[in-house]
């Protein structure tokens, strides 16, 4: 039996500025309650599209990432606990 | 007598729900607090067409009925009838951003849920088309279950529908409410995206506003370069704007005082009114056009969403100290006042962030400390120019706000790694579309701010310096005898300088200390009697400056100066801190350590000034 295929999946933190990934999982176990809570309320979910649009000044920290409608800024440590897959790779 | 219908405006954050509320209820609000929460409650009344009034209550934003914050966790309790102080609501208007109901109509659909009678308003409804969303509110209705009406909060538009749905409301007979059951977000984000989908009409992909601009705004290089020009400016307006209107209050209640002390008879009730009560209420009001032009700058940032750009920006820098960017408009504003600086800390979400944050906020230099510092440096510090534009007294101006940054950046740092270890809920914010705010929206939080501030500053000050004016009035001196020392406020004074002694204070400083608990400018107008009384034998008198030339070695004045950098005499920050945090313990703690802090850095220059042979 074949292993179904597997695109390369990164993390978000990885991901470059304009490049839209889909999130094909999230470490929750590496979260605080209260900042999984938020990151939840923001909409991240497996399957829902993400792009990274602005980054900070110092460090490139934080992020600002466009998730459903919505853009919103974490940290690059809480993008770190979120696998994507980019969308260029799905489709190929 | 019943009390009237409650209608509850609840919704995410950045819907527009406080536009929205204030389109309802007009400029008629009232402010106040939730009891044993420092969760404002705004609450407005709305008259429906036939005449009966109904009672609006503005919940907090909140992102769902789990809550995150101090502030969700009252929209939660307030919605299931547990909060202290408020009735359940009759009827509950949710506010949803027709542009994002992706993320919105999740906290709807938990609020429906609730089986309250409830309305949706979606709102910004012209926002969405012009991102190239057409929305069919029907195809909404249908799915939701309950009226959605389409709202322009900003331009009044939808708000008569509003009213008359809410009038059908409040007519229709009330059903039970379920209890809240924990509602599972990934199936409600899940539904909510299907509902989204469903209510589209058409779609064009455009190229957003807010997305052109942030190019710009949050541009590694020019983001920065523009927040600091922004702050700049901000700056700029609070202490050149409020020069002239701060010098015309002052000598209207220069000439009031004078005017009552013609008009009563001398003797104690005389002195308390002018010396106790005019001069109280005048250090407050004194400082109002800075506090407003302070107020409305903030409002502003806060109202076209750059406030949160100028955190997104910072956030790495004070992340660095164990802050977050949010704590960075606070601290700003503590520039001007540490009252609102504290205030503003109520965008904080995590409890230790914004708890550090209020404990270093009065080490910003506020501009009570600039008449203190304007007038030692004056009086011993040479006016030699060093450079082209640089003159010595500019510079320890300049050194002494350094100092107050050093030491609020050292003390969150120790902070965070000491008594507020842990937590830190890291910076997680919605960055919301810019918006032109609206005018009448501006002025009505001015008015409200400002009416927290005068009510909250105002009245401790003005007791403060009646008390303090006790003290220092009784006993009278009799025929021979010194007031300042005879008075329960020169003993108090003797005990003070005792402890003062080994960093250089004399006598007259420890008389200073007592009223610059007030207000820390009066620490002048204190050294001003002191020596005005002590020297009333002498012919003359001169300016203040030259006397203190005289009187203090410059070591003494330069212990003064580091001693001001640090110390928190200020009550109304004292008490602001116990509102703010609830109970004794922190703005105790604060004091403490301030002191504390105050007194090595006053020991350390003297000393040294000592040992350098000053």
């Amino acid at each position: 039996m074949n292993a179904p295929f597997q695109p390369d999946t990164t993390s978000l933190d990885l991901l470059k500025v304009g490049t839209k990934a889909r999130v094909a999982a999230i470490d929750w176990a590496a979260l605080d309650e209260s900042e999984a809570c938020r990151l939840r309320h923001f909409g991240f979910d497996e399957g829902v599209t993400v792009e990274p649009l602005h980054l900070g000044p110092f460090g490139r920290d934080p992020m600002a990432i466009r998730v459903g409608r919505m853009t919103v800024a974490i940290r690059r440590r809480h993008a770190g606990a979120i696998r994507v897959t980019p969308l260029a790779q799905i489709t190929r | 007598m019943n009390p009237l219908p409650l209608v509850a405006v609840a919704g995410s954050p950045n819907a527009g729900k406080s536009a929205l509320f204030n389109a309802l209820t007009g400029a008629r609000q009232k402010v106040g607090n939730y009891p044993g929460v420092t969760v404002e409650r705004h609450s407005g009344r709305l008259t429906l067409e036939d005449g009966r009034p109904v009672e609006m209550v503005d919940l907090p934003g909140a992102y769902s009925l789990e809550p995150a914050s101090p502030d969700e966790a009252v929209t939660r309790d307030v919605l299931l009838g547990r909060q202290k102080g408020e009735r359940q609501p009759d009827v509950l208007i949710i506010v949803v951003d027709a542009s994002n109901l992706d993320n919105h109509l999740r906290f709807a659909l938990q609020l429906i849920e609730l089986g309250l009678p409830t309305i949706i308003a979606l709102n910004m409804i012209d926002l969405a088309k012009r991102d190239g969303l057409e929305l069919d509110p029907a195809a909404l209705e249908r799915e939701l279950g309950v009226p959605v009406i389409a709202t322009v909060a900003v331009r009044r538009r939808g708000i008569s529908e509003l009213q008359a749905a809410l009038d059908d409301m409040l007519t229709s007979p009330r059903c039970g409410v379920h209890e809240h059951v924990k509602s599972d977000i990934v199936r409600l984000q899940r539904r909510a995206r299907e509902i989204a989908t469903a209510g589209v009409i058409s779609e064009t992909p455009v190229r957003r506003w807010t997305h052109r601009l942030d190019s710009v705004l949050l541009h590694p290089v020019f983001g920065p370069i523009i927040l600091a020009a922004l702050m700049f400016v901000m700056f700029q307006a609070v202490f050149a704007w409020s020069a002239v209107p701060m010098e015309r209050i002052g000598d209207g209640v220069a000439w009031l005082s004078s005017a009552v002390t013609g008009a009563l008879p001398p003797g104690l009730f005389r002195s308390l009114i002018v010396d106790g009560a005019i001069a109280g209420v005048g250090a407050v009001i004194t400082f109002l056009p800075q506090i407003l032009i302070l107020f409305l700058f903030i409002l502003l940032l806060e109202g076209t969403g750059y406030m949160v750009r100028a955190a997104f920006l910072m956030d790495r820098l004070m992340h660095g100290v164990g802050l977050s960017g949010r704590a960075f408009i606070p601290l700003l504003s503590s520039f001007a006042c540490a009252v609102p600086g504290i205030m503003a800390t109520r965008t904080i979400d995590d409890p230790k962030d914004r708890l550090t944050t209020i404990l270093v906020a009065p080490l910003m230099t506020c501009s009570a400390r600039i008449p203190v510092y304007t007038l030692i440096i004056a009086a011993f510090i040479p006016n030699t120019r060093l450079a082209w534009g640089i003159g010595l007294q500019g510079l320890v101006m300049f050194g002494l706000y350094v100092c107050g940054i050093g030491g609020a950046l050292l003390a969150a740092f120790a902070l965070r790694r000491g008594v507020l270890k842990g937590g830190g809920g890291g910076f997680m914010m919605e960055l919301p579309k810019y918006q032109w705010p609206l005018l009448k929206d501006v002025l009505i939080g001015l008015l409200t701010r400002v009416e927290i501030f005068l009510k909250r500053a105002g009245t401790i000050i003005l007791g403060t310096t009646i008390v303090l004016w006790a003290l220092a009035s009784v006993p009278q001196a009799g025929p021979g005898q010194k007031q300042s020392e005879v008075s329960i406020a020169g003993h108090i004074a003797d005990g003070i300088e005792t402890v003062v002694k080994p960093i250089g204070f004399n006598h007259e400083i420890a008389l200073a200390l007592l009223p610059a608990m007030a207000a820390r400018e009066v620490a002048v107008s204190a050294i001003a009697t002191v020596y005005s009384i002590d020297s009333a034998d002498q012919a003359g008198g001169g300016k203040i400056e030259d006397r203190l030339k005289h009187s203090w070695p410059l070591p003494t004045a330069l212990a003064f100066l580091a001693w001001f950098v640090f110390a928190p005499q200020c009550i109304s920050t004292i008490a602001v801190t116990r509102r703010e945090t609830n109970g004794w313990k922190w703005p105790l703690f604060m004091v403490g350590y301030l002191f504390l802090l105050a007194y090595l850095a006053a020991a350390l220059t003297y000393w040294t000034a000592v040992a350098l042979g000053l």
